[in-house]
């Protein structure tokens, strides 16, 4: 234990840092290559072109594409912007229709509503309690009008993975493209968009050890050829569907981040999904916790945990100089809404301020999840002892018969 | 968003947790908040009927550390004080001595609140009126 370095990090679905091995090879592209991939007249331009291709292809081979389909982009925010927008703009003659769902990233569900200002039809599908959606209930949304299905591949606070194959064999039969977020999933699970059927996929770099700024937008040109009417307009990058200068050493990084999880994702995962079992059945063996989101379709890193009686941001403060992950309470709000995928699933209120987010990693250890066990247990042990709601369960007391004073 | 040394301080050390005996007629008790908004206090009081000033002052809270440490600080504040005096207690005190940011005078308005209920239920329980107070202005 005292080998153990201090804060550990388990926030790994918010970002993740470089690996050492991705920074290396970047590093000569900030300085003697600094060229400009579109300069196609010398030498400094060819060997950023060059690096361009090499990095287009590792990223395209880690999710089953062909080079050609990959956009890069400055990240998976704008990727699920092009990607919705840019079919929305393209298939205006086909319908004006997109399913969505009520547990998606901001950037997904915010880009639907500025659509549905602009005349869009959107249809947010409720989630299961479990966090999936309902197949005959997407199936039942679909009308002659809908051109896209927008659902994502895993869920960035609950880890649950949807049944995306199943989705777009619905989807096909119907004649809608299929575009999913695929931010959580890419390197952490095995992703291949022939076999999954996907349309477009938006991913990061960031979220699967390479740099911030730089992602990806998956395009499918065969059965069916799609296209995205751009949403940046300038020099014709990207076959015209993302102007701007290629970001050549974050999409270098990101294409060693790619094949590296294209080498070590299997092995990763095996290591860290025992870890976080053992992390999860610990924190399970305190009374009155609840894991929140399928158990079973789910990535192996992420562990979503309601502890009944204690406050997410309470519960946090007690270990949060030394361990880091995240809370789906939101006390720092100034509407003090808990998380809306929790609350979609189902929770209530309650249990949703009471939720703690673990995020495991690549470099995390076992000597890490023993020390993340023990403060936690400690601190929620702490806090009910301080907790009025607590004693009144402890009593027998229903909560939710008294009549609260609503703030 | 970092906490002021002092929140940490009460969060770590929390001054008078604990329940007294509700049953007791020199005892008032308040219960405010919601667990749907994140915060429930109770903070408890006990009255020396001859001398009219808070003995004993407990407190549990569900909440933040900022929620937990206004309610410490309020019952560290509570005792020795005449229940005339502990009326007093504004707010807007607590959130100076806490150094409390914006986003967390709604705990601060609590523990007022939870002060004022204690001693309405004190009164109430000895047969006096309750006292009137306007809206707390943030909730």
């Amino acid at each position: 234990m005292n080998m153990l370095k201090l804060p550990i990090y388990l926030d790994h679905n918010a970002t993740t840092p470089c690996d050492p091995r991705v920074v290396e090879a970047m590093v000569p592209y900030f300085t003697n290559a600094f060229g400009n991939a579109a300069s196609r007249n010398h030498p400094f331009g060819w060997q950023a072109e060059e690096a361009v291709d090499i990095a287009r292809e590792q990223v395209a081979k880690l999710i089953g594409a062909d080079p050609k389909e990959i956009i890069f982009t400055s990240g998976a925010t704008e990727g699920d912007n092009l990607a919705i927008k840019g079919v929305y703009e393209m298939y205006a003659s086909k319908g004006n229709h997109i399913i969505t769902c009520n547990i998606e990233h901001k950037a997904v569900l915010d880009t639907c509503r500025h659509l549905e200002k602009e005349g869009a039809e959107i249809t947010y599908l409720n989630v299961k309690p479990n966090g999936l959606i309902d197949l005959a209930q997407l199936e039942a949304a679909i009308k002659p009008s809908t051109i896209l299905i927008a659902i994502m591949y895993a869920n960035n606070e609950i880890g649950t993975v949807m049944p995306i194959p199943e989705i777009s064999a619905i989807a096909r039969t119907h004649g809608v493209l299929v575009f999913t977020d695929g931010v959580q999933a890419v390197g952490k699970i095995p992703v291949d968009v022939k076999n999954d059927g996907i349309d477009l996929m938006a991913f990061t770099a960031h979220k699967m050890y390479g740099p911030k700024g730089v992602g990806a937008l998956y395009v499918r040109r065969k059965n069916p050829r799609v296209k995205v009417t751009a949403q940046i307009d300038g020099g014709g990058h990207e076959r015209g569907m993302r102007s701007g200068t290629l970001n050549v050493p974050g999409i270098v990084g990101f294409g060693k981040a790619c094949e590296i999880c294209m080498q070590e994702m299997e092995a990763d995962a095996k290591r860290i999904g025992l870890l976080r079992d053992k992390l999860e059945n610990a924190l399970l063996k305190i009374e009155e916790s609840y894991l929140n989101g399928d158990k079973e379709s789910r990535l192996p890193h992420v562990s979503n945990i309601s502890f009944k009686y204690v406050e997410g941001e309470g519960l946090m403060m007690g270990f949060n100089k030394n361990i880091a992950l995240s809370s789906g309470s939101a006390c720092t709000s100034a509407s003090l809404e808990p998380s809306y995928v929790l609350k979609a699933l189902g929770l209530g209120d309650d249990l949703a301020h009471s939720s703690l987010r673990f995020g495991l990693g690549r470099f995390t250890t076992e000597e890490q999840i023993d020390y993340t066990i023990e403060q936690v247990t400690n601190t929620v042990n702490k806090l009910r002892e301080m907790s009025p709601l607590w004693e009144m369960f402890k009593e027998g007391i229903d909560i939710n018969t008294i009549e609260w004073a609503h703030h | 968003m970092a906490y002021s040394e002092k929140v940490i301080d009460h969060y770590q050390h929390p001054k008078n947790v604990g329940t007294l005996d509700k049953s007791k007629n020199n005892v008032g008790t308040g219960l405010v908040g919601a667990p749907e908004c994140g915060d429930v206090m109770r903070l408890q009081i006990e009255v020396d009927e001859a001398t009219g000033v808070i003995r004993d002052a407990k407190f549990k809270t569900f909440g933040c550390g900022s929620a937990i440490a206004s309610s410490s600080l309020a019952t560290e504040w509570l005792k020795g004080k005449s229940v005339e005096d502990a009326v007093k207690i504004d707010n807007m005190t607590i959130v100076e001595e806490l150094n409390l940011p914006p986003v967390k005078i709604h705990c601060s308005v609590l523990a007022e609140d939870a002060i004022k209920a204690a001693i309405n239920d004190y009164r109430k329980k000895n047969g006096l009126e309750e006292l009137q107070f306007e809206e707390s202005a943030i909730h």
